[in-house]
């Protein structure tokens, strides 16, 4: 099948007239394949949410091009809305409204048939395990409750594309196994998702491939298995009694780096890998203080892809909600 | 067409009960304009002398004033709807999206008539005596509810241009200006000479002067194309169609 979203070249600026920042987009290209997961993986302040409004006609882009089934995202703004859905950063539901009454608004809103809608409405709630508390107003909902009932509000009409911004940022880990459940589900039934995430784990469950995006620009793009080898599979990190043990043992093993009294070797994970790793720090003569199995994390990616460690996530703390 | 006025009525309904729904709404559109009009009549009223029983100079003043209030809620619900991505979903939906504003207009309509019934109801209960026919009781709610729909349209407004709901909430004050230099509450050859140059060209001065005129049966609007019904008629159409064209203009701006 072929792409179902693209974007080509992607600029984006913020910036008032006179001021001088950097573009928050800055030549970004990706493309979704039709029935299949991409996921937008970046630090906060990367672009994702730029993104993902330029592409659900939102946001008109500087320069560049993006389309969603074929049609320009600018030009056939209204048509694109009739096929896509979007569950934006905030939980976009009423608060005062009970979960009923939130579906059946949306799906007045979706032009749904008005007969469907109840049946609509009862099944979605029924399928996102919100059928108790339908008729409770969603004030009263847990914070996964309410993420569910927003990415029911965007099913309604059953979209051909689904964007998810950052849905399980802020979900205690059972909710966000229960909304992976269900966008698998979604996909299952023909439709394409596009996802952001600032999970490494996140892209690596969900996503068929991941773009990594950095300062506006997709960095790296691949499987998630093709990403994780260019950082290592895992890696073995010793902490020695002091820095002069760690620059001893170093040498002696195969790609290791130091970072003080610490020493991180590479590994694919195997028993054989371990063992030989750890007979060579005995061999050394140097006794590890604690030594763990480390498995790649976002950080890991990034410092290995851009050679700076989320260097947008510390310079904009302050933005969290960004 | 039809989907524009399903997507209207959805969002008025919505509006209805977020409204019904907000204890601060509630009480502001139905305890304290009766606070407000107890208030003006019990402590005031004694000392103020406008050549007819306070109560029936004060009501109309009373529920324009609640108008105010009332809007200053809507702009808080429209600068919600903005920065809680409820807009952004509705965007990415075929919708006009600005229905949005029209549901949160529509609904504040709504609540203002049972405001006024309210303050009409406490009034007569309190000794008020208008002398109106039912046509003119008719012109009195449509003349309010003008006034309603620019001052509502000019909240919708600001709830789009505003940043925070700090800011949506100072909204209440300037509007809370307007019926105080007026002849809501006092004549307005009684106000300080620089006041009553702005209260006598104002909107609320005519507005209440029209509906005073209508409650006590002593004017007939259409046959004095000079006077203030006309020119209440005129100022509330003119800043209701200005305030939401702006409004509309805003929010498709607003990124
Ligand atoms: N409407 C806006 N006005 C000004 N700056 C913005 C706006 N939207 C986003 N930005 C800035 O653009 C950068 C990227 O933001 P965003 O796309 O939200 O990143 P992410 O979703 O990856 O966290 C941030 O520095 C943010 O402050
Ligand atoms: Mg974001």
């Amino acid at each position: 099948m072929g792409a179902i979203v693209t974007a080509e070249g992607l600029r984006k600026s913020f910036a008032k007239r006179g001021a001088t920042s950097p573009p928050v987009l800055d030549g970004l290209d990706l493309e979704l394949e039709e029935g299949s997961v991409l996921a937008l993986l970046g630090p906060n302040g990367a672009g994702k949410t730029t993104t993902v409004r330029i592409l659900a006609t939102l946001l008109r882009p500087d320069a560049g091009r993006a389309t969603v089934a074929g049609l320009d995202v600018v030009r056939d703004a209204r048509r694109v809305r009739e096929i896509i859905s979007l569950t934006g950063q905030q939980v976009a539901v009423d608060a005062r409204q009970t979960g009923a009454e939130n579906l059946t608004m949306m799906g007045h809103l979706a032009h749904l048939p008005r007969r469907v809608v109840p049946d609509r409405v009862a099944e979605l709630l029924t399928a996102f395990d919100l059928g108790d508390a339908a008729s409770r107003r969603v004030d009263t909902y847990s914070g996964g409750m309410r993420r569910r009932l927003d990415l029911a509000a965007g099913l309604l009409t059953r979209p051909r594309i689904m964007f998810l911004d950052e849905p399980t940022t802020g979900l205690d880990p059972r909710s966000r196994q229960a909304l992976w459940d269900v966008v698998r589900d979604v996909v299952e039934q023909g439709t394409s998702v596009f996802l952001t995430t600032q999970y490494l784990e996140e892209a690596d469950r969900l996503a068929r491939r991941v773009a990594l995006v950095d300062g506006g620009r997709v960095v790296a793009e691949g499987t998630p298995a093709q990403l994780k080898s260019q950082v290592g599979e895992a890696g073995v990190e010793l902490t020695l009694p002091s820095p002069s043990d760690a620059a001893r043992l170093a040498p002696a093993l195969d790609a290791a780096t130091v970072d003080g009294a610490r020493v991180r070797v590479p590994t694919d994970g195997s028993v054989a890998h371990v063992r030989s790793v750890l007979s060579t720090v005995e061999a050394v003569g140097v006794t590890p203080e604690h030594w763990e199995m480390r498995t790649p994390t976002l950080d890991d990616v990034f410092l290995t892809l851009t050679g700076h460690v989320g260097q947008t996530r510390t310079a904009r703390t302050a933005e969290v909600a960004a | 067409m039809t989907s524009l006025f399903r997507d209207v009525s959805t969002m008025t309904v919505r509006g209805l009960r977020l409204v019904s729904r907000d204890v601060d709404a509630v009480i502001t559109a139905v305890l304290l304009p009766v606070v407000i009009l107890l208030m003006f009549v019990l402590v005031f009223g004694g000392a103020l002398d406008v050549g007819t029983d306070y109560i029936n100079y004060v009501t109309p003043g009373v529920i324009l004033l609640a108008a105010g209030f009332g809007a200053a809620n809507t702009a808080l619900a429209v600068e919600h709807d903005m920065s809680s991505g409820m807009v952004e979903r509705l965007r990415s939906m075929p919708v006009t999206a600005w229905t949005v504003l029209s549901g949160h207009v529509a609904a504040s309509l709504v609540k203002n008539l049972v405001t006024t019934a309210i303050v009409f109801g406490v009034s007569i209960l309190m000794g008020f005596r208008p002398d109106a026919t039912a046509l003119e009781w008719l012109a009195v709610v449509g003349m309010i509810l003008l006034f309603v729909g620019w001052i509502t349209w000019l909240a919708a407004l600001v709830g789009v241009l505003v940043r925070s709901p700090d800011a949506a909430g100072g909204f209440s004050f300037v509007v809370m200006f307007l019926p105080y230099v007026s002849s809501a509450f006092v004549p307005v050859d009684t106000l300080p000479s620089w006041m009553r140059g702005f209260a006598e060209h104002q909107p609320v001065t005519p507005v209440i002067e029209t509906v005073r005129g209508l409650l006590a049966g002593d004017v007939v609007p259409a046959a004095d194309p000079g006077g203030a019904a006309a020119l209440a008629v005129v100022w509330c159409l003119v800043l209701g169609v200005t305030f939401a064209v702006a409004a509309g203009l805003a929010f498709r701006a607003r990124r």
